[in-house]
């Protein structure tokens, strides 16, 4: 590989039976993505992305590896080279220096036709400090009977991180039944690994753990953390697992012991479905690492389709990558923050600022000038007549189910209001991203949707609801949304970026030109938008 | 699931269940031998459990397979299935029965199941991703269910359409215990 220097390193997870994977010789021929003319055209294409990072055709799912190197910025990601779904799976990648335009690079990893090899699994890379000398050999961290490790359930490991005792460390995810594990291994060498005795975390019934991340963040601070530095008492940890029984990654914030390897959440902290989200809709398998260039934590997602397969083949792609998230610990320290990147900005232009105004209860504003379907939104929200707000039933805890229950069209008193994007003309199709306000137990309870029920006249589609309570208090903090708008996807964030939710929608009519943006009230009390920003987003170079 | 998650747990706590009762769990849930019992057992997670063993029997080599094995066997149906259904569609889409839009549709949901979820499952199953071989045979369950719904209830393809999506549902739930049964053949292993 011509591209990599020694210095880097690349785990694989192993399958039990079927050997070690290497990396190619340059001598071997490498495929290289073919060219896009055929998907030039927007018309025949509506649903491709403008700025979210996407191959020119083909499947994609997790994103693999990101880094910083040599002030570069890699990503690789798992790709099908032959068709719109999962199979022949190998590593592709792609380079850039703002992380918001992607040049293609050659295949970086393919199964070698001389191992019996499966494939080209998820996994992490390592950067070296110091300089490495190539070993013969390829570390190896098998299930084996010995280590009674569940074959099948045995993936991803994280980038690998020097402790303090100058040993290497690795944390990969697994499941014995339903109980998700992280088994924690060592390394003096980086070669020869031993599992630790401890596992680092686990958690009855949360299922396999896929993915598993684990890093510091700073407590008071915005300034991301390498687990390479030397920690003290301002640093937090979070583990965070992609769940298979549910396809959401969970996370939770906690503390590290770094001589026993052991991470213990903080008291309220949970595992599991009923933790906290990195996002509310779709996203998977993501992937963070440390932006040294900007002292920054960066947390790539995979945001795959809700189209049927029948469409995806008929498009000839499916997945995109969310844009990169910045993430940071909250000042209650009770759990994260994620907002886009400063660098999508660089595509703003053709500003629309709308001037404060009230917005009477069931009543909708059109935001001009700006191009619907490739935009960038921010609103904030002032609430007044409390009193007024709809109780908070008990029995409603699950906020998926509530915002199904409650969709835009349900008049509620403070709410719903918030966003209408990839409106049609005669809103026949609309998703609405929007928030109510209840009256809870001893105080006011948010609840923010994505509602994709109405979003396409095409039947074929995934329009599940998608709903998270954010953590603000409406009677003393303003109500912020921020949607990125990419004609097939709306990124929301809510409450500055404490709930975050992806959706996925295909119109057939709000396409284009024909896409329209409204912010709209359909509660019965008003409420006053103190601001109002929209901006056309040029296309970025994504691959 | 259930049944799955109590024979697990005592999997688990190996130090405190009788040999005796070790033994005749394991020969009831051996990885290498299938019998009427494994059938029996892998249809009870599904939502057809008649048509699950009727399907498996059906086939010579379930008698021999694992839980792999008659995974694979329900994925082969699925996809023999959807191919007599194309044909049939296609026969269809020859007569001029003014069902060629909604025939078109089929057309194009069965071909993303032969072309792309049957050989995404067989895939994933063959190299030990089960995750997306359950994806392969639920979008074929909706793919079906796509197809169907565009005639608007006068479907001439219902029965068609039907076996399909029922066949999908059974291997899902069967792919499932793939999980399941590999963390009992490493277990019984640290017995023997």
């Amino acid at each position: 590989m011509a591209i990599f220097s020694a210095r880097l390193f690349f785990f694989f997870p192993i399958l039990f039976g079927h050997g070690i994977f290497e990396l190619e010789a340059s001598h071997h021929i490498y495929q290289t993505l073919q060219n896009l003319d055929e998907f030039a055209s927007a018309t025949s294409q509506p649903h491709r992305t403008g700025y979210h990072f996407q191959p020119p055709k083909n499947w994609m799912n997790d994103p693999n590896g990101p880094m910083i190197y040599k002030g570069i910025y890699h990503l690789f990601y798992q790709y099908n080279p032959k068709g719109a779904v999962w199979g022949n799976i190998v590593w592709a990648h792609s380079t850039s220096r703002d992380l918001v335009n992607w040049t293609p690079q050659k295949l970086a990893i393919y199964p070698s036709q001389r191992s019996a090899i499966d494939g080209a699994w998820s996994g992490s890379a390592t950067i070296f400090p110091d300089e490495w000398v190539k070993s013969p050999k390829n570390p190896v961290m098998a299930p084996t009977p010995e280590n009674q490790i569940n074959a099948s359930s045995f993936r991803d490991p994280t980038t690998a991180w020097l402790g303090a005792d100058g040993r290497w460390k690795v944390v990969i995810g697994s499941r014995i039944n339903c109980k998700g594990l992280a088994y924690l291994y060592r390394s003096k060498d980086f070669v020869y690994w031993i599992k630790a005795k401890t596992l680092l975390h686990s958690a009855e019934d949360t299922g396999m753990w896929e993915c598993v991340d684990f890093f510091p963040v700073s407590v008071n601070s915005s300034v991301g953390v390498d687990m390479l530095s030397i920690l003290g008492p301002n640093v937090k940890y979070v583990f965070k697992a992609s769940l298979d029984d549910t396809k959401h990654d969970y996370y939770t914030v906690g503390e590290y012991d770094p001589v026993k390897d052991v991470y213990t959440p903080d008291e309220g902290s949970v595992d599991g479905d009923s933790g906290l989200r990195y996002d509310y809709g779709k996203f998977y398998a993501s992937k963070s690492f440390f932006d040294s260039a900007k002292n920054r934590m960066i947390l790539w997602g995979w945001i795959n389709e809700s189209s049927s397969v029948s469409d995806d083949i008929k498009k000839g792609w499916s997945g995109i990558q969310a844009i990169p998230r910045v993430i940071w610990l909250d000042k209650s320290g009770k759990q994260l923050l994620q907002w886009p990147i400063k660098e999508i900005e660089m595509l703003r232009t053709n500003a629309v600022h709308l001037p404060r105004k009230v917005l009477q209860g069931g009543s909708v504003l059109e935001v001009p000038r700006v191009t619907a379907a490739q935009a960038d939104v921010e609103i904030t929200f002032k609430v007044s007549h409390f009193r007024k707000a709809e109780g908070l039933d008990p029995s409603w805890t699950n906020p998926q189910l509530l915002c199904s229950q409650k969709g835009a069209s349900v008049r509620g008193s403070l709410g719903p209001f918030g966003l209408l994007v990839f409106a049609s003309k005669g809103m026949q199709e609309y998703t609405s991203v929007f928030f109510r306000i209840f009256k809870g137990q001893n105080k006011y309870v948010v609840l923010m949707c994505s509602d994709q029920s109405r979003s396409s006249l095409n039947p074929d589609n995934d329009k599940t609801t998608y709903g998270a309570f954010v953590d603000v208090d409406p009677v003393h903090e303003h109500l912020s949304l921020r949607s990125l708008i990419d004609h097939s996807v709306v990124e929301s964030f809510g409450g500055q970026g404490k709930s975050c939710m992806t959706a996925r929608v295909y119109p057939i009519l709000a396409i284009n030109e024909d896409a329209h943006l409204h912010a709209f009230n359909n509660g019965s009390k008003s409420v006053t938008i103190t601001r109002l920003s929209a901006w056309s987003m040029k296309k970025a170079n994504i691959n | 699931m259930k049944t799955s998650r109590a024979l697990t747990a005592v999997f688990l706590s190996l130090s405190h269940v009788p040999l005796l009762s070790i033994f005749l769990l394991l020969t009831r849930f051996s990885f290498v031998q299938s019998d009427a019992n494994m059938i029996a057992q892998t249809c009870k997670q599904t939502p057809f459990y008649n048509l699950c063993v009727s399907s498996l029997n059906s086939d010579p080599s379930s008698s021999k397979a694992d839980v792999r094995g008659l995974a694979l066997i329900m994925v082969n149906k699925v996809k023999a299935k959807a191919t007599i259904s194309l044909h049939l569609i296609n026969q269809l889409s020859q007569k001029s029965l003014g069902l060629k839009n909604p025939l078109s549709y089929c057309a194009d949901n069965y071909d993303a199941i032969l072309s792309a979820d049957i050989p995404e499952a067989l895939e994933a199953l063959q190299k030990g991703d089960p995750k997306f071989a359950q994806d392969g045979v639920k979008d074929a369950a909706n793919e079906a269910n796509l197809c169907e719904a565009k005639f608007h209830g006068k479907s001439p393809l219902t029965k068609f359409n039907k076996v399909v999506h029922d066949t999908s549902a059974i291997a899902a739930p069967a792919i499932a215990l793939i999980y399941i049964y590999t963390i009992i053949f490493f277990s019984s292993i640290m017995l023997v």
